[in-house]
């Protein structure tokens, strides 16, 4: 970054390579819609770049970066359930659309056993609807310290609370989950 | 429980505190199948697959980056134009010039001294209101139309 701020743009080519794979995934999962994670992800950088002559290295970069991406998917998950509750009440969610999306790419994988798929598909769709149901932060939570494995320092910089909050909040997304995953975790909890 | 858990999964606790977690659970069912389960739920997140920017995503992005205005600073503006940069920095060393030309020079314990006898004259009205020198200075000019008004007094 700092190579950046010394007006490298090879350096930020460099950044965007490196985490627009991770901060795409985590808006995704945040937002729930690709073409949206995308558009986000792509203001993260932008902001990025405008602030690369104001930046102090005071934290880590990555704590920078998804502050901000936590920020603006926030945002964006409030005016999206505003939206929603303009248009309908009973609009469904755009998750299956999603769904088909990601179907397009493990059909790409070739499954020899399509059976074994549509269990693994199921699987899936399970966890990814387990999340979708945790109120935004604790999902922020989780898939900082799952995906993005940071340390609760940095998330708890990220979502501006204290360490004990923070380890409160995984505390209950993990309840929550447990609950909503019972039968996958069964499976796992007994082996 | 809920405070250490997190610790003790993550293998982050002091040991210590780890051997005191291990004891309860150890003895406590409840708390050894709530660890199990968040576990599970752990490993069970590894199986949302990634997925990846899509081939427009870059193009774009490098697109909206060099749509960017420019931010020019005063440095680069200097750096530009080499005159402008010369005659701002005689102008700076010109005016360092004079100032330290003007500059006061301290006082002496003399000056000190002097100044201090003079005040008790300064402070006496009665020896500036007698002033002579005062005395000497031309009388102020009358407006045409004060002629009732009262002439000023002499000091």
């Amino acid at each position: 970054m700092l190579d950046v701020q010394a007006g490298d743009e090879q350096s930020f080519a460099l950044l965007l390579h490196r985490y627009r794979t991770p901060l795409v995934n985590f808006l995704y999962r945040m937002v729930r819609n690709r073409e949206q994670a995308e558009d986000l992800a792509q203001e993260v950088f932008l902001r990025v770049y405008r602030a690369r002559e104001d930046y102090v290295p005071s934290a880590k970069f990555t704590t920078w970066l998804f502050r901000i991406a936590t920020n603006l998917a926030l945002n964006s998950v409030r005016d999206n359930r505003y939206q929603r509750m303009e248009i309908s009440l009973d609009a469904p969610l755009t998750a299956d659309a999603e769904d088909g999306e990601e179907k397009k790419l493990d059909v790409a994988e070739m499954h020899p056993n399509i059976e074994q798929h549509l269990i693994e598909e199921t699987r899936r769709k399970m966890i990814r609807r387990a999340i979708e149901k945790l109120p935004e932060k604790q999902r922020a939570a989780v898939l900082l310290h799952k995906y993005q494995e940071l340390d609760y320092g940095e998330i708890s910089k990220i979502l501006e609370c204290s360490e004990s909050a923070l380890k409160s909040l995984l505390f209950r997304a993990y309840e929550t989950l447990r609950v909503e995953l019972a039968p996958l975790v069964a499976q796992r909890a007994v082996r | 429980m809920e405070s250490r858990i997190w610790g003790y999964m993550d293998g982050r606790l002091k040991e210590g505190e780890r051997l005191e977690m291990e004891k309860h659970l150890s003895t406590c069912a409840v708390c050894q199948l709530r660890v199990n389960e968040f576990r599970a739920v752990h490993v069970l997140l590894d199986e949302l697959p990634m997925i990846e920017p899509s081939a427009a995503f870059d193009v774009r992005m490098q697109a909206r980056v060099a749509a960017e205005p420019a931010k020019q600073n005063w440095w680069a503006w200097f750096a530009s134009s080499p005159r402008v940069a010369f005659a701002a920095s005689m102008l700076v060393a010109a005016m360092v010039w004079v100032g330290s030309q003007t500059a006061d020079t301290p006082l002496n314990a003399g000056d000190i001294d002097k100044i201090n006898q003079n005040m008790s004259v300064l402070e006496n009205y009665d020896v500036i209101s007698d002033f002579a020198p005062l005395s000497d200075l031309p009388q102020p000019v009358q407006a045409d139309d004060a002629s009732d008004t009262k002439p000023n007094q002499q000091m």
